[in-house]
């Protein structure tokens, strides 16, 4: 390859597939704009403060970029979420009984397949919109954790969650700046759907589902099978969200949660994912949770009501959502081109 | 060639399929042989691509059998499909537009081999292997949806050859290419053929089917009317089993008189990349045909008048007003009509009765006032058009949803004309109709175009043409080529010009 060549490929990898490098440079111009209007943000304090408040939305967003790759948009996770933790901790503490942390993340994640099951059945057999089935079940899962599991806050965790709530992967004690330890399981699920969505035939199909279902069909995809183990999987992925909140917040309260989704959603699609479907990236996904965080954090600083940030979240998806539909249109003109292969 | 008397590697029996209530498949059978290039001839609609789609296990046949090397394979998936060595070219390619060339390649073979992983890198070789083997140039790191249709149709002409076919469909798989590529795929086809593929190619190009079939399949309306050695037949049997009748060539064509000021003028159309430099008129009451092969421009051109797409430059002007570009409302103002060429998808309310169907382009003109509807007049127009077009539906409060393809054809064609057009653009008025139906629209046409209406009609049934315009534009790589008036018009001709 000669260098000409090389720079030419250079140039659209930086910017990314689905323009991570855009986004990249963003929320490095943001940061050195945050540097220089006020002192105490560039530090590590404030990074590690952003990293802690990233953690439980990069989780949703990991499990609502699957969804939006496949074509389709979730907004029942954060309903999952909150059942799935919330009950494992409400039956611990009823039961007296502690099964571990390993023990509560296998009961958390197989609530959250089993809301996510109900999701993708409808889903998948009988072709429903997504976004009004998870409307539905939104309130439904809400309505019997509220009614059947329990309203009341719960101030005391099982012992094994209530250790991780303190446990620091790195603590400066001199600035009271600590990163929780639960950075470490958000990195390797992380990776782990990275991984899976590049290099597995899973991962492939829900790509393909995304870019056009029927074909997907012909080309031999179990497409409802797959379409049911991606919606347990979201659910799954929910609940360890649900989970990390609890733990954070050393509390569980059944009303959390729910209301962030705008925040989750908003940061999936600024990270490149095309809410038709069939494109989307987990750096993208993390850049766009990154941003969002970095975005809340700074109004608070310059003491802008929080109030605000809803609204100022609410205006980047619409400013990302009017991009893809910019580019979109721009696409499907270069398309028409004519055949222009002489005979 | 391969001996006749061999086994058949797969056998359909009696096949029936029926859609809401219209029979797409009546009792089909058909062979296949290794080694043979098998001809499925059919007008559109005749069934071809349902029969394609059950024997790929994308649709399930309500009655019948499928045989592979003679054993019935009851519930086909289309992944079972793929490992018995069935392959579709489908005529939309079905491609992944998100995904590379090379994953599109490579993705059905690894499902068909129940691979768990996939490796981007890795699986790159097999789709150059299959790309150099075709000597074609194809960008394997594109994404498919920024590839030209003739791209696309290699791309899913190599996807089906990467894997191990053993009977391969093709259906119209040289619509989008050039004579050159046409020629090569060929060179392929007998390559395969060689190797004991049984491919059955579906092409509306009949000299194409007779120069590499050695069998024919002629389906019409759903039915097997015709089966034999590729040999017996010609352009002009072949035709007439398809069609049910002679080459239809009469024409009836509406006398225009003199000609007076046109009611349509185009100037110096122009849109990058679909078409360029158009200019025709049309005059009161003429029946104007455009025709070229898909993909040409042809679309684009009336999808422009209609202010669907916006032309760079270039002027229409109806009665002498220009229209502004680009804008469907001041194209339905100056009393423009368009059809569109998916008439289920695009131009009807399915689930809305026939009556809903025909008054919802005309709404306006039907109120009392400026707010009020009148309810008298609109029951007059669409009882009106509802006999007048002969709509076979037991009342007009039947959804639409329930009708034959032809009788859904005609909802549209009572809905623009309740809006009393002026100029009534058809993209494809008869496709997926049967040939009754399509007289009585070709009448219904007449009639209109008689009381001075003028009409634009996209087709790319030649005789059809020829049996109703006044005259014919040929389109190709967006420009116009040829003209042929009243005394020209003549099927051959068109059919040598469109193709060259």
């Amino acid at each position: 390859m000669t260098l000409a060549q090389r720079m030419k490929t250079l140039a659209p990898r930086l910017v990314g597939a689905n323009n991570e490098g855009v986004l990249a440079i963003i929320i490095v111009v943001l940061i050195i704009v945050m540097s220089l209007l006020s002192p105490s943000f560039f530090t590590v304090h404030t990074l590690f403060s952003i990293v802690r408040s990233a953690l439980v939305p990069s989780i949703l967003a990991i499990a609502v970029l699957l969804v939006i790759i496949s074509g389709g948009i979730d907004v029942s996770f954060a309903a999952i979420a909150i059942f799935a933790a919330y009950t494992t901790v409400h039956l611990a503490q009823q039961g007296q009984f502690d099964p571990g942390i390993i023990g509560i993340l296998l009961f958390a994640c197989a609530i959250g397949a089993v809301l996510g099951f109900v999701n993708g059945a409808v889903i998948a057999r009988f072709r429903l919109p997504t976004l009004i089935v998870t409307l539905a079940t939104q309130g439904i899962f809400r309505g019997i954790l509220l009614v059947y599991i329990g309203s009341r806050y719960i101030a005391q965790l099982p012992d094994s969650m209530a250790g991780l709530s303190t446990a620091n992967l790195i603590a400066i004690d001199s600035s009271r700046s600590y990163l929780p330890l639960l950075v470490v399981p958000v990195a390797v699920i992380v990776l782990i759907v990275a991984w899976m969505l590049r290099r597995t035939m899973f991962g492939r199909g829900i790509y393909a589902i995304g870019g056009d279902t029927e074909a997907a069909r012909r080309a031999g995809f179990p497409v409802v099978r797959f379409q049911i183990i991606l919606y347990m999987m979201v659910g799954a992925i929910a609940a360890i969200g649900g989970l990390i909140h609890v733990i954070l917040n050393r509390n569980a309260n059944p009303q959390d949660i729910v209301g962030t989704e705008l925040d989750v959603i908003a940061a999936v699609v600024l990270g490149g994912a095309s809410i038709f479907g069939g494109r989307g990236s987990v750096l993208g996904t993390v850049l766009g949770v990154v941003l969002v965080q970095l975005i809340n954090n700074s109004l608070l600083l310059m003491g802008v009501p929080t109030a605000w940030q809803r609204a100022a979240v609410g205006l980047l998806l619409v400013v990302g959502v009017g991009i893809q539909a910019l580019s979109a249109r721009r696409a499907s003109r270069r398309t028409f081109v004519l055949d222009t292969v002489e005979a | 060639m391969a001996e006749r008397n061999e086994a058949p590697v797969l056998e359909v029996r009696g096949i029936v399929k029926v859609f809401g209530g219209v029979t797409a498949l009546d009792g089909v059978s058909m062979s296949l042989l290794p080694g043979r290039v098998h001809c499925l001839a059919g007008e559109n609609g005749s069934g071809k691509s349902t029969l394609i789609k059950i024997i790929s296990g994308v649709d399930t046949p309500d009655a019948g059998e499928i045989l592979i090397d003679g054993e019935a394979m009851s519930g086909m998936t289309p992944a079972r499909a793929l490992r018995a060595g069935i392959q579709v070219i489908y005529q939309d390619f079905s491609l992944f537009p998100n995904l590379t060339v090379a994953e599109n390649i490579v993705l059905p073979a690894a499902i068909a081999s129940r691979k768990k992983l996939f490796n981007r890198a890795r699986s790159r070789p097999g789709a150059q292997r299959i790309v150099d083997e075709l000597g074609l140039t194809l960008d394997l790191d594109a994404d498919v949806e920024k590839l030209s249709v003739a791209d696309r149709q290699l791309t899913a002409i190599c996807r089906a050859l990467v894997q191990d076919a053993r009977i391969l469909f093709m259906d119209e798989p040289t619509t989008a290419l050039t004579h050159s590529e046409v020629a090569r795929l060929f060179g392929l086809v007998r390559k395969l053929q060689e190797r004991g593929v049984a491919i059955v190619f579906v092409s509306h190009k009949l000299d194409e089917v007779l120069e590499v079939s050695h069998d024919i399949t002629v389906l019409r309306s759903g039915q097997l009317v015709a089966s034999g050695d590729a040999r017996e037949y010609s352009v002009q049997s072949l035709t007439v089993a398809m069609t049910g009748r002679d080459v239809d060539t009469t024409r009836l064509v509406n006398d225009l008189g003199k000609r007076g000021a046109p009611l349509l003028e185009v100037s110096r159309l122009d849109l990058p990349g679909a078409f360029t430099d158009i200019s025709f008129d049309l005059a009161p009451g003429e029946i104007l045909g455009i025709t070229g092969l898909l993909g040409s421009g042809r679309g684009e051109i009336v999808e422009a008048l209609f202010g669907l797409l916006k032309p760079e430059s270039g002027t229409v002007t109806v009665n002498g007003a220009a229209l502004r570009p680009g804008s469907i409302r001041s194209s339905i103002s100056a009393g423009i009509g368009y059809v569109p060429e998916d008439r289920l998808t695009q131009g009807l309310f399915l689930e809305k009765s026939i009556a809903d169907n025909i008054i919802a382009g005309s709404l306006d003109s039907h109120a009392r006032g400026k707010v009020v509807l009148s309810q008298k007049r609109i029951a007059e127009t669409i009882s009106t058009l509802f006999t007048r077009l002969r709509i076979k539906a037991p009342s007009v409060a039947a959804p639409v949803r329930s009708l034959s393809g032809g009788n859904a054809q005609r909802v549209v064609l009572a809905k623009w004309l309740a809006t009393k057009p002026k100029i009534l653009i058809l993209n494809g008025p008869t496709v997926g109709v049967d040939v009754g139906s399509k007289n009585e629209i070709l009448t219904i046409l007449r009639d209109a175009a008689r009381e001075g209406m003028g009409v634009i009609m996209i087709s790319d049934d030649v005789p059809e043409l020829v049996s109703i315009c006044n005259r014919v534009l040929i389109v190709r790589r967006g420009s116009l080529v040829a003209e042929f008036d009243s005394e020209q018009i003549e099927a051959q001709r068109i059919q040598e010009v469109m193709a060259a």
